[in-house]
């Protein structure tokens, strides 16, 4: 068995007199996908920004194995390095999409981005792959140069996606990606998400209060209530049969259709 | 005698060697913007008040002064901020490129090359170069600190996806000595070839945003572009019709209402040299 590829020791983040996150541990191994669900104010944003070095925890690790296979905690990692890692090896979904995208550039320099960060330089190959990465995410190639502010909600998350996996990230964290959009559509970018993970063997945190979305996604899930980890288990066992009180209210308060 | 109503050059002593100190750090690192305590001037911003102020540092009274505006030695601009120096520093002024030893320029670099012993100083109205990407200043320090500088070149995308060539004419974007891209201020993408390996120094000041930057002398500047679409100076299909120069800036000028236009020499003195060393020619 390998090393996780990313895992959580004791994680602690208080805000004034407020516990946000209260020695949260887990481990995510490679191609694997964990949700995170809770209740408005549960903690699950605070512990994703912990996760992904956006906010510093008081207390307890996060220890990533890079890409070349050495374990290194991210508060060791320096201001350039973490940096580097956010836009090669990391991608980011947010719910809202435009704090992911730069609305005012064409999708294909969306996309086009992270390859010229890292150094592409030849404009042909870059907008080939913004081709290639439109037609992943089912948007016509002919809305290649449109500024996603003409695109609707559903395409700017999928534009979100592309922009992100274009440098074949090995971990992605989401944040309510399909929060805000209507049913159907929410269907289809699950659809869309659920081939991308297979297909890239993405390992992927996810944040969702939709309990709907984390049953067809993930493998593993966390149940935060009040900054703590009431249940963890498989996404399966912890739907079909929850143990904690919590997880048992949340489960049945879900209306089926 | 009677007391100066003000310091030599204008400024004071303190204030001049605050900004020299921060011209000695822009000359140590290339193409950083060094942040300084900009003064008010007598002019409103957007005048070359940057400009004005790193030449009150450098100027001495030896010094003979050229002011250009947009390549013109006779523009308003110009004018009044050579009217400036002339009243507060009793310099002595000149049109001429080659007889200058400062020059205070908006907008264009001189047909005429410069030399080792003079001095470039440039209006800079935003110098931030990834101001149009990224907003933040404290986001595009941290860039500069790591030299992030993938998004620069996604502006130059965007303009090939839009246009099918990189249609950015003027501020033009360069990478200085290897290391920091800087907003050459907005001189036409023309006369970005000339601020590399330039003999002379090149200095950079925006009054309203608090920054100096330099290029020292014969120093690498290369303009960005991708593979396979290379940088490549603005071409005129016409010359000047004063001068027939085929080899500078031309601006065109509308002559009448019926659609008539003309091409000329946007530097000045570079173009009434010409004529008078061709009527010279035509008299001998």
């Amino acid at each position: 068995m390998t090393a996780p590829l990313l895992s959580a020791q004791g994680l602690c983040k208080r805000f004034g007199a407020i516990a946000a996150c209260r020695d949260v541990s887990f481990e995510l191994n490679e191609g694997e996908a964990l949700t995170i669900v809770g209740e408005s104010g549960s903690g699950k944003t605070t512990l994703l920004n912990l996760i992904g070095g956006a906010l510093a925890a008081d207390a307890g690790e996060v220890v990533y194995r890079l890409r070349d296979g050495t374990a290194r905690a991210l508060s060791s990692l320096t201001e350039a390095e973490r940096r580097a890692l956010m836009r090669t090896d990391w991608g980011f979904v947010h719910q809202d999409a435009a704090r992911g995208l730069r609305m005012g550039v064409s999708a294909g320099g969306n996309i086009g981005e992270r390859l010229m960060a890292l150094g592409d330089r030849h404009y042909g190959r870059i907008r080939e792959n913004a081709l290639e990465w439109l037609a992943r995410v089912e948007i016509a190639a002919t809305r290649v140069d449109d500024p996603p502010t003409t695109y609707s909600g559903g395409m700017r998350q999928r534009l979100q996606i592309a922009r992100n996996l274009v440098t074949r990230p090995r971990l992605v964290f989401m944040d309510e990606p399909t929060g805000g959009l209507d049913v159907s559509v929410q269907a289809r970018l699950l659809d869309l998400m659920r081939g991308l993970i297979a297909d890239m063997g993405l390992a992927v945190v996810l944040v969702t209060h939709d309990l709907a979305v984390a049953r067809l996604l993930s493998h593993r899930m966390l149940v935060m209530k009040g900054g703590e980890v009431v249940e963890s288990g498989l996404t399966d066992r912890v739907l079909d049969d929850p143990q904690a009180p919590y997880t048992q209210l949340l489960v049945s308060s879900v209306l089926a259709a | 005698m009677t007391a100066r109503p003000y310091n030599f050059a204008y400024l004071d002593e303190q204030t001049k060697r605050m900004i020299r100190r921060a011209i000695l750090k822009a000359i140590a690192i290339p193409g950083y913007q060094v942040p300084f305590a900009s003064r008010e001037m007598p002019m409103p911003y957007g005048w070359g008040t940057g400009g004005v102020q790193l030449t009150a540092s450098i100027i001495g009274p030896d010094d003979v002064l050229k002011v250009i505006d947009q390549g013109a030695d006779d523009t308003t601009n110009a004018v009044s901020i050579r009217a400036f120096f002339a009243k507060t520093a009793d310099v002595a002024t000149t049109t001429d490129t080659t007889q200058a030893t400062l020059i205070q320029t908006r907008h264009r670099v001189p047909e005429t090359p410069l030399t080792a012993d003079q001095i470039l100083v440039y209006q800079v109205p935003i110098p931030e170069p990834l101001r149009f990407l990224e907003p933040r200043e404290t986001e595009t320090r941290t860039m500069h600190a790591l030299a992030e500088y993938g998004v620069m070149h996604v502006k130059l995308y965007e303009d090939i996806a839009r246009h099918g060539h990189i249609a950015t004419t003027y501020a033009y974007p360069a990478r200085v000595a290897d290391r920091y891209i800087m907003d050459p201020s907005p001189i036409p993408k023309f006369d970005n070839p000339k601020l590399d390996d330039c003999p002379a120094l090149q200095l950079f000041g925006a009054g309203r945003e608090q920054r100096i930057y330099a290029i020292p002398p014969h120093t690498r500047v290369v303009s960005l572009d991708f593979e396979d679409h290379p940088f490549e100076r603005t071409k005129f299909d016409a010359a000047c019709e004063f001068c027939g120069a085929a080899d500078s800036f031309l601006d065109e000028v509308v002559i009448d209402d019926k659609g008539g236009r003309m091409f000329v020499c946007s530097d000045t003195d570079y173009c009434q040299k010409r004529q008078e060393a061709q009527k010279k020619d035509a008299a001998e």
